[in-house]
Parts: structure tokens; C-alpha cells; sequence
């Protein structure tokens, strides 16, 4: 396209000034609900495989019922020294995790996340903020997690007892996790012994077994014999992205981001699309006019193209803008807020826009195209 | 004698079967340089449709059109359209300016269509400005000129990418007496000239003295012919 005709395309676009704003405004407005949606969804299901990813594995042994870290179905004992035995593992370790009741001491109970570390290695561990991460080996010692549930237990510092599950409690130590849960419930950490005296547990304690490669390559190995004795290993990212599917497809919660996603690019491009096509109508007469004059059909086409595409541009920009705003801005308000903007769902958006831009441009395309230069002449 | 336009057997219909209407039943003509042609006759005598299926925007179901040696009707709808660019000038009823821009972008158009850099079809535009008198109003958008000066701004437009064929479609419809006087008369006197061919479509006799020749149709058929030496 030549500079001449863009810089025309352009002039008449943005001249309109109220027709022009509420254009940019349509694509904006569907960019910030797309990518608002779609970065909660992101968020939500980047916290559902917290479990996981804060314990930082690098394969996961489970029953092969498991559909996610909701369903931990436990597994017994001699499957530790069974997988520790499989060649190409370098070490193997238990962990529990499970959940308790904490009497509060205004007499509430609140619900907890447990997570048992292996007493030797202390695989899994949390990042410490306040504390030693020995002295979870002290008497009846917990370590609280710092994260936006950590009020409910009374912001308690190092030194606090508590009671759960009928048994003394001690705050020994305060760390943070790399990424916070989604349930809402505080995370307390404690070794695997403590664990499974402390809270209520099945005849096998084991939730699931962590395994360290020799080497990467040994991991199809490792499935594979795993498999043998009735049990599944996959890797951490594997584990995540069953987790993210089983939230997605069996939850409901895919189907309803999907479609408050999808009404708001039903609102945007009707916004974008409607305006847009009144902006082309205003000129029908005028490209009629270009067309006698020996605008070619692909002249005017481009310029439709270029104009709903520099809307899409400055509406995809202003969107972002707002949106990562909006969030950043929610997050210092709300600390449990989820929504995360990575370049997925940017991209996404952007695929969006390229769509609303298309419907746009097809919508005013067909009209001029349409236009017969005679009926300039006629009036 | 030299010809730019050639015409001969032109029929148009619109319609199919029963709801056909003959818009032109037949129609010979030509047009030679230096001319200025009148169609004129009554509403729905054919004029519009015999300027358009000349100017090569409307196809004709039978006959021919030669402009400059060449059978329009023969070129594809682009080449066609190319054609149109180079070869002939339009000037519409309601002028068909774009209201947003200013009248230096909007006779910069046919220019920028025809892929001349921007700076060159900027002083290009000027000249044909000046040429009908609005350089002073180069930067004012068409809303904020009076109807004579929209018009001229169309002439420019028109005479921009210095065609060989004008054609006006009834172009004083839109102004009062005496601007539309002036206005042909200053298309007559200084954008006529040995090179280049006008057709004109009106229908208001007050400008008909500075025809060359007039040709008078009905019913879609040239039903006569007057010369005007003027």
C-alpha cells in the first residue's frame, strides 16, 4: 500500500473524532474483558497446581486414579523402597499432604493445608522468611506460610501455639510460597512423622513419592517400570497440565471463563463492528465516487484494512494498558486476587482482535465492494 | 477530424424479461478534441446511463466504446479501472468530496491512486488549486466553502492526473445561476482546450451557449443534433 492512500485512509478515519473514539473504545473495552477473563482463568489454574509447583519435584509418583491433586489416594510403603530401586532414579522421597482443623483462640476452627515433609531430606521445603528450617524437627513444630490466608490464623509469629486436630501446635518458623493455593486455606508445614501422627490417616500415608532423575532421559524408563507395579510417574509438568485439564473440562469453571469470554467478544466486535460499518456507510458514496474516478477495488479494500487495523492496533494497546492497571491495581487491594497476565493470553487477545478486525472489515469490504460507481452518477 | 471517443450501437437495459427497461435503444456518438458535448433531454431519457456506459462504469449489453483508440469495454474491470485514472476526469453532482479532508487531500486523491509520492502530488494539487483560483482555501475542508468553490474543487480533482476526457454530470444542478455560469464558462475558457474532450449532462439551458454541439435524447435514443459555434 502506498504511503499517499494510508496516510488518506487515516486522515478520514481519525477526522471523525466521536465516531473514531467510540471505535477505539469498542476494541478496547473487548480487549480488557478478554484479557481480564482469560487472566483469571490463567491465574485460577496456575494456583490449582500450587501443590505441585511450590514443592518442586522433578517427577511425581501417584495412584493411577488420580485425576488431580484433589483426589490423593495414598500409597503404601513399600512402593518407596520399590521406586528407589528403579534404575535411573537418583533418590525418591515421600511427602503427605492432607488438611487439618486449627482451633483458633477466639474458639473458631479453621481449616489448614498440611504438607508432611520427608524427615531426612525435607524435600519440598518453603522458601523461610522468619525462622530455621530445622527447627521443624523441634517439639510439636509447624512452619505457617505468609501468603493472603495467613490472617486467618491470627498472623501468628514465631513462638505461637495453636491447637490442631487435638494436639499442641508451635509456630517454629514463617515462610513464603512460590505460588499461593486457591482454596483460601492457610498452609502449614511440618515433617512427614508429624504429619501422619498428628491428623487423621488411612492404613497407607504416603500421598505421593518424589522422585530426582540421574539424568532427564531416564524419565520414559522410569514411567514405564513405575507402570509395571500398577502405579503412574509422571514429570511435574505433566502433573500440571492433568491438573489444569481436570479444573478446565470437569469443574465447569473452563466453560464458564469461556463463555463470559465469549460474550465479551460478542460486545466488542457488535461495538467495533457496528461502528465501523456506519463509518463505512457515511462514505459509501464517497468510495462509489472513488471507484469512477479508478480506485480499484484492492485500493479500497487496503484502505479499509489499514483503518480497521490501526482501531485494532490503539485498541489492543489501551486495552493491555488498562487490564495490566486494573490488576496490578486489584492486587494491592485484594490480595488473594488470581488474574495473571503471561504472553498466552496476550497473544490470545490478540488473536481476538485480528478476529474483530477481520469481521469489521469484512462487514464494510462487502458493502464497498458492492458499490457500483453508476449509482454515484444516478445519486 | 480527430476522435477521442467513439461510440457506436449502444444498447442498455435494466431488468430482466417483463421488468425490462431500455435505457438506451442504439445510441451512435463521438466526440472529438478540443469539444464540448451537451447530452441533454428529459429525466429518464438515457443521458446518465449513455455518460456512465462511455466513461466505462457501466457496461453496456450491446455496442462499443472507443476512447483514445481503445475498446474500453474490452479492458478487465482493473485494467479498466486504470484506465479510467489516466484517461478520464469526473466531476459529480454533489461533487462527492470527503467532508473530513481538506481540498488539497481531496484533489491530492487520484494522484495518490496512482501512486505519485506524497510531496510531488502535494505540489502538483496546489497547482491545479491555483488553477481554478482556491489555492488560498487549499487547507479549509469542503463544509467551509461555498457551493462554487466545492466545485471547483472538483474540477481540480478532476484535471489533477491531467486527463484527456471530462465528464461533468450535471454540474451547476447544485448552484445558483450565476455561479453555475461562471463556473463552465471557466471550464470552457481554461480547461478546455486542443488536447482534451468534455462531455457535460445537464439539464440547465442557461449554460446550454457554451456548448460546441448538443445532442438531445429521448427514450433513449439521440433524436437530434445542434451545433453551436460558439
Amino acid at each position: 500500500m502506498n504511503v499517499g492512500i494510508a496516510r488518506i485512509a487515516i486522515k478520514l478515519l481519525i477526522s471523525d473524532k466521536a465516531k473514531f473514539f467510540t471505535l477505539v473504545l469498542g476494541v478496547t473495552f473487548a480487549v480488557f474483558l478478554i484479557l481480564q477473563m482469560t487472566s483469571l482463568f490463567i491465574g485460577i489454574l496456575t494456583r490449582s497446581t500450587s501443590n505441585v509447583l511450590n514443592v518442586g519435584a522433578q517427577v511425581w509418583i501417584m495412584d493411577p486414579t488420580v485425576e488431580s491433586d484433589r483426589t490423593i489416594v495414598p500409597l503404601p510403603d513399600y512402593l518407596l523402597n520399590a521406586v528407589r530401586s528403579i534404575p535411573g532414579v537418583l533418590y525418591a522421597f515421600p511427602i503427605y499432604q492432607g488438611s487439618g482443623l486449627v482451633k483458633l483462640p477466639n474458639g473458631a476452627y479453621q481449616g489448614v493445608n498440611i504438607v508432611g515433609l520427608d524427615d531426612t531430606s525435607l524435600f519440598g521445603r518453603p522458601i523461610i522468611l522468619e525462622g530455621n528450617i530445622y527447627d521443624i524437627y523441634s517439639e510439636d513444630a509447624f512452619i505457617v506460610v505468609k501468603d493472603a490466608e495467613y490472617k486467618k490464623l491470627g498472623s501468628p509469629k514465631i513462638g505461637a501455639t495453636f491447637e490442631i486436630n487435638d494436639h499442641r501446635g508451635v509456630i517454629v518458623g514463617i515462610a513464603r510460597s512460590v505460588i499461593p493455593g486457591l482454596f483460601g486455606n492457610p498452609t502449614l508445614y511440618t515433617t512427614y512423622t508429624r504429619a501422619i501422627q498428628y491428623l487423621p490417616t488411612t492404613r497407607f500415608t504416603i500421598s505421593y513419592i518424589l522422585v530426582t532423575l540421574k539424568e532427564p532421559s531416564f524419565l520414559e524408563q522410569v514411567k514405564r517400570e513405575v507402570s509395571k507395579i500398577g502405579y503412574r510417574a509422571m514429570s511435574e509438568s505433566e502433573f500440571v497440565e492433568m491438573i489444569k485439564k481436570y479444573y478446565m473440562f470437569k469443574t465447569g469453571m473452563g466453560m464458564n471463563i469461556l463463555m463470559m469470554t465469549l460474550v465479551s467478544f460478542v460486545v466488542g466486535t457488535s461495538i467495533a463492528g457496528q461502528t465501523f460499518y456506519a463509518f463505512v456507510l457515511e462514505n459509501l458514496e464517497k468510495f462509489g465516487a472513488l471507484k469512477a474516478i479508478g480506485a480499484t477495488n484492492g485500493d479500497l479494500v487496503k484502505t479499509i484494512i489499514l483503518q480497521s487495523s490501526f482501531v485494532s492496533f490503539l485498541g489492543f494497546g489501551f486495552g493491555n494498558l488498562i487490564c495490566s492497571s486494573y490488576i496490578a491495581f486489584a492486587k494491592m487491594r485484594i490480595p488473594n486476587y488470581a488474574a495473571i497476565i503471561t504472553y498466552k493470553n496476550i497473544f490470545l487477545t490478540l488473536l481476538v482482535v485480528v478476529l474483530i478486525t477481520t469481521l469489521s472489515s469484512y462487514i464494510g469490504i462487502r458493502r464497498v465492494i458492492r458499490i457500483e460507481p453508476f449509482e454515484v452518477f444516478r445519486g | 477530424m480527430n476522435l477521442i471517443v467513439e461510440a457506436s450501437g449502444l444498447v442498455k437495459w435494466f431488468g430482466e424479461e417483463a421488468a425490462r427497461t431500455f435505457a438506451l435503444r442504439g445510441v451512435d456518438l463521438w466526440v472529438s478534441y478540443g469539444e464540448m458535448l451537451y447530452v441533454v433531454g428529459p429525466s429518464g431519457s438515457g443521458k446518465t446511463t449513455l455518460l456512465s456506459v462511455i466513461s466505462g462504469i457501466l457496461r453496456p449489453n450491446e455496442g462499443w466504446v472507443r476512447i483514445k483508440n481503445v475498446e474500453i469495454w474490452k479492458l478487465n474491470s482493473s485494467e479498466l479501472a486504470k484506465f479510467r485514472l489516466n484517461n478520464i476526469g469526473f466531476v459529480f453532482q454533489d461533487y462527492h468530496l470527503f467532508p473530513k479532508l481538506t481540498a488539497l487531500e481531496n484533489v491530492i486523491i487520484p494522484l495518490v491512486l496512482k501512486n505519485i509520492p506524497w510531496e510531488v502530488a502535494q505540489e502538483r494539487a496546489l497547482h491545479y488549486l491555483d488553477i481554478v483560483g482556491l489555492k488560498n482555501r487549499a487547507t479549509l475542508p469542503p463544509y467551509k466553502l461555498s457551493g462554487g468553490e466545492q466545485q471547483r474543487v472538483a474540477i481540480a480533482r478532476a484535471i489533477v492526473s491531467e486527463p484527456d476526457l471530462l465528464v461533468f454530470d450535471e454540474p451547476t444542478a447544485s448552484l445558483d445561476g450565476e455561479t453555475g455560469k461562471n463556473i463552465i464558462s471557466f471550464v470552457r475558457h481554461n480547461i478546455l482546450n486542443d488536447k482534451r474532450a468534455i462531455i457535460v449532462v445537464t439539464h440547465d439551458t442557461r449554460i446550454f451557449d457554451f456548448a460546441h454541439r448538443i445532442l438531445h435524447m429521448e427514450d433513449g435514443l439521440i433524436k437530434n443534433e445542434v451545433n453551436h459555434a460558439s
